[in-house]
């Protein structure tokens, strides 16, 4: 299982990268910083950057809102 | 829009001099004229008033100059239809500067005939910077005429006239136009008029709007920005005022004659550089506007569909941004004052309405933004662009409140599908939700002043007492599905998975508005203020903060909508969302224009913002509200109202159920389940409100304490008896 941003647990697979926790998180928004277990993740490696069981991601979405 | 030269000898030919004053326009001197405007229609009285020093320390400008000289015209038995209300305006000490992006807002107040306590809307466009550079820092009116009545304040002439109108138009689309047709005597000099005015909806309801004028030379038309929210374009309205006109045509980058302008163009130089390089990656707004948020709302579950019983829709996919900028016309740069490189400001053109008194007409409008979207597109349950716009155009020209009317229309939507309202009760209207025809309708009815329009004109709150009283329908539902708090319509985000956005609407003084705080990405998504404490942390701070940009006559919008390209790596978690570079870009554009130079950090921005915030806490109690009882929100902002909105989403509540409550929801009825989550998250709300008093100084009825307003500066006599009387 990983835990994502101490709130919800996404079953964890084999291969699993961040693009799969984000899919599978239903987050779509196109600003966000990511980072696993404190270290960042630079965007373009979030398609392939893996993610292990029991990770813990943290994804903070950056939108100033109204 | 061309008025004929026929029409402007038959408007001047009804102008009449009721009152005439002139005066010597001062300098304006480190973002203050030094004095304010009275004007009283009643009697023709026209004043110029001095600011203090211990006004501009105390109060800054913009909303808080409104609600000291507000304060000082109303007593506790003031209704919004009393003569002794006021409609006051005023921009604040930065205001009107053009080397930074988004400084040329002004800030209405008056008694709120929705609320009946004092509100605050800020807006674009002209008339706040130069009213000032006219001389005035704010200009208060007064009084009820007798007569329709435009007030012209001429900064070029040093002249203040109060001059009977028979003729002008009402609708603003229209009069702002008279207004520059009038009183700009060459081409050149359009710019320099700007106007404030209301249309006949905000005759027949309590929902009116003000919309303020600029005039757009590459269109050849007078543009409008709203100050929506709390009817105060009806207060102006029931004193018979079609406009309040400035014509000031000097306008220089440094009219505002500030301490030091190299300080401002340094930082300003900055911000556009970082706007040029950094929007087109971020949030888009030059592009789409707000309503790049429409997807993202939706996407997230946060797009108030159908009343706000859900957050996204698949049809919403047909009021997402692409369908508009169909309708936009790029010419570069659109923003609603000068130097504002953010340009969010959009324009539709080519829409042909298909109703109402100017059917067939092909029209243009401001817009749309987020929350009009939102709210007649997703509420309502449209789901159509041009509906969206139409209403747009309609509710400005007619003086209405896009997000009341919309959230009051999805409110009566509701109804009529639960057969409180049916076809006997709304004179014949289908009110079914997505009956586009219909919503155009009742808001052409609420211009003529006549039918179900004028019932859904009064509001929410109103309309829940009506439909107990002579439905029969039951108060406690009509309280859960009724968005309302204080009697002001919520703006268009559904909140029930944000404890802390439950409370920002809640707990804001004018009602539930947006503009004091949005958690709800930081708290619901992000989870970044997961403690009470860190909710009550951040209802302090952002409230406060953002309050700020209304005393010195700022958009907030450049504040968070960019961010510097290395905020998120320098900074983390609630430091990250206070974009500390902006907070000291802030910081120089005060000292530089003010020339205060005591004001060294964010920190005392924000004191700065605390004093008239609790001021404003303060006025509420003078009117008979501010307390805790007047913090409640309805039910539907906080969790599902029904078994049905239960189902729509029982996997996440169940498992909250499980992981937070407590409770095994196996063999339990929905209903059932249904109740002991509301148990549960209105309990929440309760501890979250004991959390947010504490963390601002008042005590647990939600009073500002004797030692918080002695701390603030604002302990002036009244001040103290009030909250001696009310302390418990």
């Amino acid at each position: 299982m990983v835990r994502v941003n101490d709130k919800w647990d996404v079953p964890w697979h084999e291969g699993m990268t961040v693009r799969d926790v984000l899919a599978a998180c239903g987050f779509t928004h196109r600003q966000i910083v990511v980072s696993i277990n404190g270290q960042a993740v630079p965007p373009a490696e979030r398609e392939t950057h893996p993610v292990a069981d029991e990770d813990r991601v943290q994804v903070i979405h950056i939108i100033g809102g109204g | 829009m061309e008025i004929s030269k026929e029409r402007l000898d038959t408007i001047r030919c009804g102008h009449k001099v009721l009152a005439e004053f002139r005066y010597e326009p001062p300098q304006v001197e480190q973002g203050y004229a030094g004095q304010t405007l009275y004007v009283n229609v009643s009697d023709n009285t026209i004043a110029a008033r001095p600011v203090d020093d211990k006004m501009k320390r105390t109060f800054v400008g913009g909303r808080g100059f409104d609600l000291w000289l507000l304060w000082n015209a109303v007593n506790g038995g003031t209704k919004w239809d009393s003569p002794e209300n006021e409609v006051v305006i005023s921009a604040g000490p930065i205001g009107g500067i053009t080397q930074y992006p988004g400084t040329g807002k002004s800030i209405a107040a008056s008694i709120s005939p929705l609320t009946d306590s004092v509100v605050d809307s800020n807006v674009g466009g002209y008339f706040g910077p130069l009213l000032k550079f006219s001389g005035f820092d704010a200009v208060e009116v007064q009084g009820i005429a007798d007569r329709d009545v435009v007030v012209l304040v001429d900064g070029d002439q040093g002249l203040i006239q109060i001059l009977e109108a028979p003729e002008e138009s009402v609708n603003s689309h229209i009069v702002a136009e008279e207004m520059v047709a009038l009183f700009a005597d060459k081409p050149g000099e359009k710019q320099g008029v700007t106007s404030v005015s209301a249309g006949t909806g905000a005759d027949h309801t309590r929902m009116g709007c003000l919309n303020f004028s600029f005039y757009d030379p590459r269109r050849g038309v007078a543009r409008l920005k709203q100050a929506g929210r709390g009817g105060i374009g009806t207060v102006l309205r029931h004193k018979k005022v079609k406009a309040l006109v400035v014509k000031y045509t000097g306008l220089k980058g440094d009219s505002n004659h500030p301490a030091d302008i190299g300080r401002i163009q340094q930082t300003g130089a900055k911000m556009h550089r970082e706007i040029y390089e950094q929007d087109s990656l971020q949030a888009e707004m030059r592009k789409d506007g707000t309503n790049h948020l429409t997807q993202i709302m939706n996407d997230y579950d946060i797009l108030p569909v159908h009343n706000f019983r859900y957050g996204n829709h698949p049809d919403a996919t047909r009021i997402y941004s692409p369908e508009f900028c169909k309708y936009f016309e790029y010419s570069g740069p659109d923003g609603c004052w000068y130097g504002c490189t953010m340009a969010c400001a959009k324009f539709a053109t080519g829409l042909e309405l298909r109703s109402g008194p100017y059917k067939g007409q092909t029209v243009t409008v401001d817009g749309p933004e987020y929350e009009t979207v939102a709210g007649v597109g997703a509420s309502c349950g449209t789901f159509d662009a041009s509906t969206v716009l139409e209403s747009n155009f309609y509710c400005d020209t007619y003086g209405i409140d896009t997000i009341s009317f919309s959230t009051a229309m999805a409110f009566v939507m509701e109804c009529y599908e639960e057969g409180i309202l049916n076809q006997e009760r709304t004179g014949g209207l289908d009110l079914h939700f997505g009956n586009a025809d219909a919503l155009l309708e009742v808001l052409h009815q609420m211009a003529r002043g006549e039918g179900f329009g004028l019932i859904v004109g009064q509001g929410i709150r109103r309309m829940k007492e009506l439909f107990a009283r002579e439905y029969g329908a039951d108060p406690q539902f009509l309280q859960d599905i009724g968005m309302e708090a204080k009697g002001l319509e919520y703006s268009e985000y559904v909140t029930k998975e944000s404890l802390a956005m439950q409370g920002g609407y809640g707990l804001a003084n004018k009602g539930p508005q947006h503009d004091e705080a949005w958690l709800i990405f930081m708290d619901a998504v992000n989870n970044q203020i997961p403690t009470f404490e860190d909710k009550a942390e951040a209802l302090h701070y952002f409230p406060m903060w953002r309050t700020w940009f209304g005393l010195v006559g700022l958009c907030k919008l450049p504040w968070n909508d960019v961010e510097p390209a290395d905020n998120r790596t320098r900074y983390s978690g609630i430091d990250a969302a206070k974009v500390p570079e902006h907070v000291h870009n802030y910081v120089e554009l005060f000292r530089g224009v003010t020339g205060r130079d005591d004001v060294e950090s964010g920190e005392d921005l924000i004191r700065m913002s605390e004093a008239v915030y609790n001021f404003q806490r303060v006025f509420n109690l003078k009117m008979g509200f501010g307390t805790r009882q007047h913090d409640a929100i309805p039910y539907r902002s906080v969790g599902p109202v029904t078994d049905v909105e239960y189902e729509s989403r029982a996997e996440r509540y169940d498992g909250q159920l499980r992981e937070l409550v407590g409770i095994d929801p196996e063999g339990m009825s929905t209903e059932e389940k249904r109740l002991a989550l509301r148990r549960h998250r209105e309990a929440q709300y309760e501890k979250l409100i004991d959390a947010v008093y504490e963390r601002r100084g008042w005590n647990r009825n939600g009073i500002p304490t004797i030692e918080k307003v002695r701390a603030l500066g604002i302990d002036y006599p009244d001040v103290l008896a009030l909250i001696e009387q009310r302390a418990d």
